[in-house]
C-alpha cells in the first residue's frame, strides 16, 4: 500500500492533515515538559560547582540547540519552496522564524540570567550568547523583510534567499565570534567526549529537548494551517468551509 | 559589456556629485562624534579607533547601498538590463564594482586621516587603510544582496541595514582585529587573510545571489 | 526528594530569583506565543465565517 504523499503537498489535504497532527504533538509536548521538569528539579542531584543556578540548564539549553535547529529547517523548506516554487514549503518557512526567534530570547534570557549568578553580569560578551544574538538579528532580518513584501509570492522568494544566505553565514558568523572571544568555558556536552554532568542531568535536559521540539512542531504546524487560511481565502475549498458552517 | 556598466554607473555618480560626498561626509562625522562621546582621552581613544573607524565605514557604505538599483529601478533601465543577453551577474557584478568605487574608495583614502585624529601610531594606519581596502569591497558585495531584496520596497533603507548588518559581523571581527593585532605585535597576516577569503567568497556567490533577488524583486 | 521542605525548593539554594526568573519568563514566552496564535486563528475564523473545524468532515 503505497502512500501517496504528493497529495499533501497540496496546501487543502495539508490543512486537514495537519488538523489531525497537532493534539497528538501538543500533548506530547506537555507530558514530556512535565517528566522532564520533575527530572530537572527532583531527581537531578545538586552541581557541586554552581549549587542550585545550573538547574537553568533544563530550559537555556533546549532553547538554544531549538534556535539554531529551527533556523536550518527554515532554510530548508525555504530553499525547497524557492526550487521548486512549492507555495507549502514556503508557508512552512513562514511560519517556523517566530517560534525559531522566540526560541532564541529564551536561550538569550536564560544565558543572561544564568551568567548573573555564574559570571557576576548579567551580559556577558561571550562567543555563545553573542552569536545567539546574531541569530536573533537573522531570525528579525528574515521576519521584517517578509511583513514588508506585500505579495506573497515576492515576499516567499525573497525570504527564501536572504534564509540561504544566513544559513552559510551561521558557522562564519560562530566561528569568528568563537576566534573573536574565547572566555566561555568548552562545550560541557558534546557528541564525542562523555558529558562530564551526572546521567540524570543530561537525560533531563533530552527530554526537555524532546518536549521543546514537540512544541515547536504543533506550534508550526498551526500557524502554517492559520497560513494557509489567511494565503487561500479566496479558493473553493475554504469557501466550502465557509458552506459547511451555514 | 562589464566596462559599459561600470563606466555608466561612475558618469552617473559624477553627475550627482553630492551622493559620493554625502557618503565621505556621513563617514567623517560619525567618526568624529566619538572622541565627543567618549572623551579626549588620548589612550582610550587610541584602543577605540579601528573600531569606531571599521563600524562607521560599515554604516557608510550601507547608507548608499539604497541608491545602488533604486535609480535605475525607477526609471526602467533595470528590466532593461535584466533583459540584456549578457549574464545578469555579470552586469551585476559591474554595479556592485562602481558602487565600491564610489563609497569604498573614499573612505579608504580617508581613513589615515581620521586615523591621526585617533593619534593611532604610523603602522596602525597603514594596517587600517589595508584592512579598509579589503573589507569595503566585501561590503559593496553582500550589501548589494540586501539592496536587491528589498527594492522598491517602503521603508527598504531601514530593511537593508536590518538584513545586512549581522552578514558584515565577520569581515567587523577581522577587520577591527587585524589593527589591534598589528599594535599589540601579534601580526595581521592571519586577519587578512581571512578577510581575503571572505572577499573570495562573496566575488562567487554575492553576484549569482544578488542576481536572483533582481528577478525576484522586478517579476 | 531532595528538598526536605517547600521553602528550600523555592529559595533554590539561594538563587532561586535566577532559576524561577528565567523559568517564568521561558513559560510567559511560551504562553503568549501560544495566546497569540489562538487569537490570530480566532480572528480570522469569525472574518472567514468558519466554524470550528472540528466539526467539519475531511473531504476523502
Amino acid at each position: 500500500m503505497s502512500i501517496n504523499w504528493y497529495k499533501y503537498a497540496s496546501p487543502a489535504s495539508f490543512y486537514f492533515l495537519a488538523g489531525r497532527m497537532i493534539p497528538y504533538f501538543s500533548i506530547a509536548a506537555i507530558v514530556l515538559l512535565i517528566i522532564g521538569l520533575y527530572i530537572g528539579f527532583f531527581v537531578a542531584p545538586t552541581d557541586f560547582q554552581q549549587g542550585e543556578a545550573y538547574r537553568i540548564i533544563f530550559i537555556h539549553v533546549p532553547a538554544a540547540w531549538m534556535s539554531m535547529f529551527l533556523y536550518l529547517v527554515m532554510a530548508f523548506w525555504a530553499g525547497i519552496g524557492l526550487a521548486f516554487n512549492t507555495r507549502l514549503s514556503s508557508m512552512v518557512a513562514t511560519a517556523i522564524a517566530p517560534t525559531g526567534a522566540m526560541f532564541t530570547f529564551i536561550a538569550l534570557w536564560t544565558g543572561a540570567w544564568w551568567g548573573k549568578p555564574m559570571w557576576g553580569a548579567w551580559w556577558v560578551w561571550d562567543a555563545r550568547l553573542t552569536s545567539e544574538l546574531i541569530l536573533l538579528f537573522l531570525y528579525i532580518g528574515f521576519m521584517s523583510l517578509q511583513a514588508a513584501i506585500d505579495d506573497p509570492r515576492r515576499a516567499d522568494k525573497a525570504g527564501a534567499v536572504i534564509a540561504l544566505v544566513g544559513v552559510v553565514n551561521i558557522p562564519i558568523i560562530y566561528f569568528s565570534v568563537q576566534w573573536w572571544n574565547t572566555l566561555h568555558q568548552g562545550a560541557s556536552v558534546s557528541v564525542t567526549q562523555s558529558p562530564k554532568m551526572a546521567a540524570s542531568m543530561l537525560v533531563g535536559m533530552l527530554i526537555m529537548s524532546l518536549a521543546a521540539w514537540m512544541y515547536s512542531i504543533a506550534m508550526i504546524l498551526m500557524r502554517t494551517r492559520v497560513i494557509i487560511l489567511e494565503r487561500e481565502r479566496h479558493t473553493a475549498w475554504v469557501a466550502e468551509l465557509k458552506g459547511a458552517a451555514r | 559589456m562589464l566596462i559599459w556598466i561600470i563606466r555608466r554607473d561612475l558618469l552617473l555618480a559624477m553627475r550627482r556629485q553630492a551622493d559620493v560626498l554625502t557618503t565621505l561626509f556621513f563617514f567623517i562625522i560619525v567618526v568624529s562624534l566619538f572622541p565627543l562621546g567618549v572623551g579626549p582621552e588620548m589612550n582610550i581613544l587610541r584602543i577605540m579607533a579601528p573600531g569606531i573607524v571599521w563600524v562607521a565605514a560599515l554604516l557608510a557604505s550601507m547608507l548608499s547601498l539604497g541608491r545602488m538599483f533604486s535609480n535605475d529601478y525607477l526609471d526602467g533601465t533595470l528590466e532593461q538590463i535584466l533583459l540584456s543577453p549578457t549574464s545578469l551577474p555579470l552586469l551585476v557584478l559591474g554595479k556592485m564594482f562602481s558602487h565600491w568605487l564610489v563609497t569604498g574608495v573614499p573612505l579608504v583614502l580617508m581613513a589615515p586621516v581620521l586615523g591621526i585624529q585617533y593619534d593611532l601610531p604610523f603602522s596602525a594606519l597603514i594596517v587600517l587603510t589595508l584592512s579598509l581596502l579589503l573589507g569595503t569591497p566585501i561590503l559593496s558585495l553582500i550589501g548589494a544582496i540586501g539592496a536587491a531584496l528589498t527594492l522598491g520596497l517602503r521603508g527598504g533603507g531601514v530593511l537593508v541595514s536590518l538584513l545586512v548588518l549581522p552578514l558584515y559581523i565577520p569581515v567587523l571581527i577581522f577587520g577591527a582585529g587585524a589593527v589591534e593585532a598589528s599594535t599589540a605585535g601579534l601580526g595581521f597576516d592571519a586577519h587578512f587573510s581571512l578577510l581575503g577569503a571572505f572577499l573570495l567568497v562573496s566575488l562567487v556567490c554575492a553576484p549569482w545571489a544578488t542576481a536572483a533577488s533582481l528577478r525576484i524583486s522586478i517579476e | 526528594m531532595i528538598w526536605n521542605n517547600w521553602s528550600e525548593f523555592f529559595s533554590m539554594g539561594g538563587y532561586g530569583l535566577y532559576v524561577w526568573g528565567s523559568y517564568l519568563v521561558s513559560f510567559a514566552c511560551i504562553a503568549g506565543e501560544i495566546w497569540l496564535i489562538l487569537n490570530r486563528r480566532r480572528t480570522l475564523q469569525k472574518y472567514l465565517g468558519l466554524r470550528d473545524e472540528s466539526t467539519i468532515r475531511e473531504k476523502k
